[in-house]
C-alpha cells in the first residue's frame, strides 16, 4: 500500500476526471451479487417444491406492474434511501451503524409527539420543524453509541443493536401510556397506536389516490446534499480520511474518535428522518411495527449502492420494489415474503465478499499507473 | 410483593437462570473461539435461528431430540463454512458479512417454518434429568442438579473450552493467528485453516445454542425465535474479555436479570413489561463500558490476513 493513495482520499489529481471503469466495476459487482442471490433463491424454492418463475413473476408484477405498485415501490424506497444515506456516512468513517431500527423509532416518536403538542402551528412551520426535531431525535440515538465508542471504546455494532431493543420497548411503553390514542382509550379498544396527527403536518401526496408523498423528493434532495457534504466539504473529507486509513488520519492531526462519533450521530439523524417521513408521510400516526426492518434493509441498499449517495438512489428503489413485490408474491402464489429477507442476506454476503476483487483490481491499477508514470518520466 | 424475596422464589429465579443462560453459553463460548482466532462472527443470531429451526423440525418429524441436535450442529457447520469462506477466504468486512449471515438465517428460518410446518406446533423437549443424591441437596440441588442434558452440557463446556484454548497446541495456534497472523504464518501455521476451524467450531456451538432454545428451553419455533439473543452472546464475549470464565460470569449475570424480570412479571409486581424487557439490554450496554479486560482483545480481531500486507 502506498502512503500517497491512503492519505489523500479521492486525490486532487483524480478528482477532476470521472473514473468510468471504477464506476462500471462498482455497478457490475453488486448487480452480479443480486443476480446470484436471486438464482440461489430460485434453487431454494425448487427444493421446497415451489415454482420460482411464478414467484418472481408475481414479485416483479407487484413491484412495477401497476401505478399503485410503482408508487408503493417509491414509498418504500424513501425510508431506505434516508437510512442508507446515514449508513453511507458511517461506513465512510469506518463505523458500522446497525442501529437504524432504533434511530427510526426515535425519530418517529418525536415526530408524533411534536405535531400533536404544537397542533396549532401552521403547516409551513410545523412540517420543517417536525422534520428537524425528528432528525435531532435520531441523531441523539446515534450520538449515544458514538460517544460510547469515542470515549469508552465500546463496540458500536453491539451498542447500536442493544439501543434498537431499548428504543422498541420505549415505543411500546409510550404507545401504551402517554402517546396512546385518547379515542382508543375512550372506546376502550386500547390499540397500541397514537392519535392521528393534525392534517397540516401531513406531507403532500405527489400522485392522487396513492401513498407517494413529498418525502421522496426530500430524500433525493438530501442524497445530493450528502454527496456534496462527503466530497466537497472539509468535514466530509476528514470523515472519509478517517475511514480510509485511521492511522494516517491520526498522524495528519484528525481526531479520529470525534469524527467517528460525528458520523454515527449524522447516521442516526438520517435514520430518524426516515421515521419522520413514515409517520407524517404514510401513516399519519405512530403504530407498532413502523420500522419494517428498514434499519437493516437500508444497510443492504447502502452496500449495493457502493456506499455512494447517488448510487444509493437506484439501490433503494430496487429494494423498495423487492419489499413491495414480496408482499404481492405472498398473497398471489403463497411464497412467504421472508424469502426476500433470505435473499437480502445472500446479497450482503456476496457484495461484502466481492470487495476483495475490487480491492485487488484497484491495487493492480495503481501499480500499472506507477509503471506508466515511471516509464513516462 | 412480599414474597418476591422468599427462598422459594429465589430458588425459582436461579433455576430459570440456568435454563436462560444455556443458549448464551453455547453461543458465546463458540464466539469466543472464533474471535480468539481473529474473526468476528456477527451472524451468530442467524445461525441460532436456522439451526434452531432445523432441530425443531427434525425433532418434530422424527421424534428424536438427538437427531434434532445433530441436525442443528450440521446446519451450524454449513453456515460456519459459508461465513469463513466469505470472511477468511474472500476477506470481507466481518461486521458486514455477519449481518448478511444474520439476515439469511432470519429469512430462511421463517421461510422454512411457513412452508414446512405452517401452524404453531410444540415439541416435547429434553426433560430434566435429576442427578442422584446431589439433586436432593436443599436449595442448591433443585437449582444446579435438576436440569436437562443441554443445560449440563453448556456449563460443562466452560472448562472444556478454557482447557482447549489454554492448555492444548490447537488453542495455542488459535491464539497465535488471532494475535499475530504474520508471525504464525511464518512458523508454518495455516492461518486460514485455523480460522476456518475456529469459525466452524463457533458456528456448530451457535447451532447447538439454537437447538437448546427450540428443543430444550422453549420447545417451540416461531419467527425470530431468538429475538437478538445471538447478538447479546457476541456482546458477552467482549464483556467476558475473551475468556470462557468471563463469558460464564456475563451469561449468569445477564440471565439472572432476565430471570428476575420474568419472575417479577409472573408474580404480578406492577412494573410495565416494556421496562422489564428493557433492563437486560441496558445492562449489556453498561457491561460493555466496563473496560477492565480490553487489554485481552485479540490483536488481529476483525482484520483479514493477507500475506505480504502490513
Amino acid at each position: 500500500m502506498t502512503t500517497r493513495s491512503t492519505t489523500s482520499p479521492g486525490g486532487k489529481r483524480r478528482a477532476s476526471a470521472v473514473d468510468w471503469s471504477r464506476i462500471a466495476l462498482n455497478v457490475f459487482l453488486p448487480v452480479l451479487g443480486v443476480v446470484l442471490a436471486l438464482v440461489l433463491g430460485a434453487v431454494m424454492l425448487l427444493i421446497l417444491k415451489a415454482n420460482p418463475l411464478a414467484a418472481y413473476a408475481s414479485l416483479v408484477n407487484g413491484a412495477v406492474g401497476s401505478q399503485f405498485g410503482l408508487t408503493q415501490t417509491l414509498v418504500k424506497a424513501t425510508p431506505l434511501l434516508l437510512v442508507g444515506l446515514g449508513i453511507c456516512i458511517a461506513f465512510r468513517a469506518n463505523v458500522i451503524n446497525i442501529g437504524g431500527e432504533g434511530q427510526i423509532i426515535a425519530g418517529a416518536l418525536m415526530s408524533t409527539w411534536f405535531p400533536l403538542f404544537f397542533h396549532s402551528w401552521p403547516g409551513w412551520l410545523l412540517i420543517p420543524a417536525t422534520m428537524i426535531v425528528g432528525f435531532l431525535a435520531g441523531a441523539f440515538w446515534g450520538f449515544i453509541p458514538g460517544i460510547l465508542k469515542a470515549r469508552l471504546n465500546v463496540n458500536e455494532i453491539l451498542s447500536t443493536i442493544m439501543l434498537n431493543a431499548i428504543a422498541l420497548q420505549l415505543m411500546n411503553l409510550l404507545l401504551q401510556g402517554p402517546l396512546m390514542d385518547p379515542a382508543g382509550v375512550a372506546a376502550r379498544t386500547f390499540l397500541a397506536q397514537s392519535a392521528q396527527l393534525p392534517q397540516q403536518v401531513w406531507l403532500p401526496r405527489l400522485v392522487p389516490r396513492t401513498l407517494l408523498h413529498a418525502g421522496a423528493i426530500v430524500a433525493v434532495g438530501l442524497a445530493i446534499v450528502v454527496y456534496v457534504f462527503l466530497w466537497r466539504t472539509t468535514i466530509g473529507y476528514d470523515i472519509r480520511a478517517v475511514g480510509l486509513n485511521p492511522d494516517a488520519a491520526r498522524y495528519s492531526g484528525i481526531n479520529v474518535p470525534t469524527f467517528q462519533a460525528l458520523s454515527l450521530t449524522l447516521a442516526g439523524g438520517f435514520a430518524g428522518l426516515a421515521g419522520v417521513v413514515e409517520v407524517i408521510g404514510v401513516q399519519h400516526r405512530l403504530m407498532e411495527g413502523l420500522t419494517s426492518g428498514y434499519g437493516f434493509t437500508g444497510i443492504v441498499a447502502a452496500l449495493l449502492g457502493s456506499l455512494h449517495p447517488i448510487g444509493l438512489i437506484p439501490a433503494s428503489i430496487l429494494f423498495g420494489g423487492l419489499l413491495v413485490g414480496a408482499d404481492k408474491m405472498q398473497r398471489a402464489v403463497q411464497v412467504p415474503s421472508s424469502l426476500v429477507m433470505a435473499i437480502l442476506g445472500l446479497v450482503v454476503l456476496f457484495v461484502s465478499g466481492s470487495a476483495l476483487w475490487s480491492r485487488r483490481w484497484a491495487a493492480r491499477r495503481r501499480i500499472g499507473e506507477q509503471r506508466d508514470q515511471e516509464s513516462g518520466a | 410483593m412480599k414474597n418476591v424475596f422468599s427462598l422459594a422464589v429465589i430458588s425459582g429465579i436461579l433455576n430459570t437462570m440456568m435454563g436462560l443462560a444455556t443458549p448464551f453459553l453455547y453461543a458465546a463460548l463458540g464466539e469466543t473461539i472464533a474471535q480468539t482466532s481473529g474473526v468476528v462472527n456477527l451472524g451468530v443470531d442467524g445461525v441460532m435461528l436456522l439451526s434452531g429451526f432445523a432441530a425443531f423440525y427434525v425433532a418434530l418429524s422424527t421424534g428424536s431430540l438427538w437427531l434434532g441436535l445433530l441436525a442443528a450442529a450440521l446446519v451450524g457447520l454449513l453456515l460456519g463454512l459459508l461465513m469463513s469462506f466469505v470472511s477468511v477466504t474472500l476477506k470481507a468486512e466481518q461486521g458486514v458479512s455477519g449481518i448478511g449471515l444474520y439476515m439469511f438465517g432470519l429469512g430462511m428460518s421463517s421461510l422454512l417454518l411457513k412452508i414446512l410446518v405452517g401452524t404453531v406446533k410444540t415439541v416435547q423437549g429434553f426433560a430434566p434429568v435429576p442427578i442422584p443424591v446431589l439433586a436432593n441437596i436443599p436449595f442448591i440441588g433443585p437449582i444446579l442438579f435438576r436440569n436437562s442434558i443441554p443445560v449440563y452440557g453448556a456449563f460443562l463446556l466452560v472448562p472444556v473450552v478454557w482447557w482447549m484454548l489454554e492448555k492444548t497446541t490447537l488453542g495455542l495456534k488459535i491464539k497465535s493467528v488471532g494475535q499475530n497472523p504474520a508471525a504464525a504464518d511464518s512458523l508454518g501455521i495455516s492461518v486460514d485453516g485455523i480460522r476456518y476451524l475456529s469459525v466452524c467450531m463457533g458456528a456448530v456451538l451457535a447451532g447447538v445454542a439454537g437447538a437448546s432454545l427450540s428443543i430444550s428451553v422453549l420447545n417451540l419455533f416461531q419467527d425470530n425465535l431468538t429475538a437478538g439473543q445471538g447478538f447479546i452472546a457476541v456482546a458477552l464475549v467482549y464483556f467476558g474479555g475473551w475468556s470462557p470464565i468471563g463469558v460464564l460470569g456475563g451469561a449468569l449475570l445477564f440471565s439472572v436479570v432476565n430471570s428476575f424480570q420474568l419472575w417479577v412479571q409472573v408474580l404480578g409486581v406492577k412494573i410495565p413489561a416494556s421496562v422489564a424487557i428493557m433492563l437486560p439490554y441496558i445492562l449489556t450496554i453498561a457491561a460493555l463500558t466496563v473496560t477492565v479486560n480490553r487489554m485481552r482483545q485479540p490483536a488481529a480481531l476483525n482484520k483479514p490476513f493477507e500475506r505480504g500486507e502490513s
